[in-house]
């Protein structure tokens, strides 16, 4: 069993790159039976991208760390923001480019998160928020990055696991 | 969704404070220091006149620092460009070279002769059929009219030099020449600026045209404008170009940079210093 997951996961790190088209991306993703269906705004991705349940403390900090998702780099959240005084490196500074992310669950389901983290353009085309889990139809991806996504499947689930709670 | 930021915020207050400021003048007061910075455009926005200009108006690095970087630029002594801005004058009269000549050799008192440069630099270049920016210019004097080396683009030779010759347009509006000639590069310009590049897959654009003076993490970001440079940038501990700029901004998204002077760059270089037209030349800048 640990096997055949061991190889899904393989296989959806090759196959999964979601591309910059909506039709690709559908097309690979039926592929990948990921069940992406329309939500009534935007997409959704209704399975974990690893089968597995996320780790909301690891989730808190791939969102700060600012070579991981740096989620903090655009978005407030004001409960995190509260342990500032504690950790100022960790938990200062967020930004207010994107909307707070305080209340987000309530928005949105949980599979419309994981499709805006995996790719928020497929949702908002113009959006300035990197897809955190895809590999294709990039421009001049400099050597160490190319052919990587920004967070591995599971760092995505982490996170994932920690914003369904901000209702 | 449109949140009124505190830059937002500031930038009314700014606006607020020069109309007030300038009533204050125009009924006779004092000039007061908060008038004498206004009054020298960097604090105040400059309205785009090309037709199709992307941006309402047009604010310079200047008004997104913080205040403390703002002193330190306007302060003669404290601005640590002003180091490389004395060296760039002293080269000017340096002979080198086996043509035994230096800048001024040719170009005499550069308060006259370099007067303006500063504020048309891309320009297109006949002998190259494409553009030449001011440290090309300036590396081609070298090369060809003097028979020296050229300089390195890091190099304090260089930057002190483009500075030192920017400097003699202080103060005057950004006016880089969009013509029949330069048009075909400027658009290149353009389509690279509207280019989504890298891991992190933004343009230019998405940065300094849709969310400038919002904050990114603890940075605030500007429009990117080019006015200030070489700027004396905190992080460098040195003066840079423009272009080293631009490579910096291509790493932080994770894409492969160009090289400074690249095609791509220089056409990049005229197309932001299109961006900011009628913005004064302010080199050498202080930014973070």
């Amino acid at each position: 069993m640990k096997a055949i997951k061991t190889g899904l996961s393989l296989l959806m790190l090759a196959g999964l790159t979601i591309v910059a088209s909506q039709t690709a991306f559908a097309a690979e993703a039926a592929m990948m039976k990921l069940e992406i269906s329309d939500g009534p705004a935007i997409k959704s991705i209704k399975k974990s991208l690893t089968g597995k349940t996320g780790d909301p403390a690891k989730g808190e900090n791939m969102m700060a760390n600012r070579k991981k998702g740096n989620c903090f780099a655009c978005h407030v959240i004001s409960s995190l923001a509260k342990k500032a005084a504690k950790n100022p490196k960790k938990y200062s500074d967020m930004g207010d480019i994107g909307p707070p992310l305080d209340g987000v669950a309530g928005r949105y389901t949980e599979g419309e998160l994981r499709a805006l983290l995996v790719n928020a353009k497929l949702a908002f085309p113009d959006t300035i928020m990197p897809g955190f889990y895809r590999t294709k139809g990039f421009t001049r991806v400099k050597g160490k990055f190319k052919g990587k996504t920004v967070l591995k499947a599971q760092e995505v689930e982490d996170i994932l696991s920690l914003l369904v709670t901000f209702k | 969704m449109i949140r009124k930021t505190p830059e937002l915020a500031e930038r009314s207050n700014m606006r607020q404070l020069f109309k007030m400021v300038l009533a204050g003048c125009l009924a006779g007061s004092l000039m007061t220091g908060a008038a004498m910075a206004a009054a020298d455009g960097k604090s105040e926005a400059v309205t785009p006149t090309s037709k199709d200009h992307p941006l309402e108006e047009i604010w310079s690095g200047y008004h997104f620092a913080k205040k403390g970087t703002k002193e330190t630029q306007d302060n003669e002594f404290d601005n640590p460009g002003n180091l490389w801005l004395e060296q760039g004058m002293e080269l000017w009269s340096k002979v080198d070279g086996d043509e035994k000549k230096s800048c001024q050799s040719c170009h005499n008192d550069a308060a006259k002769s370099m007067k303006g440069v500063g504020t048309r630099y891309p320009i297109f270049f006949p002998p190259w059929k494409k553009l030449i920016n001011l440290e090309q210019r300036i590396n081609l004097c070298r090369t060809k009219q003097m028979k020296a080396k050229a300089y390195k683009w890091k190099s304090n030779e260089l930057l002190g030099l483009t500075i030192f010759v920017s400097r003699q347009s202080l103060g005057m509006p950004a006016a880089v020449v969009l013509d029949d000639k330069t048009k075909p590069f400027w658009e290149k310009g353009k389509a690279h600026y509207y280019k989504r590049r890298g891991q992190l897959d933004m343009s230019c654009a998405h940065c300094h045209q849709a969310n400038y003076g919002k904050k990114i993490r603890s940075n605030t970001l500007t429009q990117g404008q080019a006015n200030g440079f070489p700027t004396y940038r905190l992080k460098w501990g040195k003066p840079g170009s423009i272009q080293r700029r631009f490579k910096g901004c291509n790493k932080q998204v994770r894409a492969k940079p160009y090289k400074m002077g690249s095609d791509e760059y220089v056409n990049l270089e005229h197309y932001v210093r299109w961006r900011g037209q009628g913005l004064p030349i302010e080199t050498p800048s202080v930014r973070p």
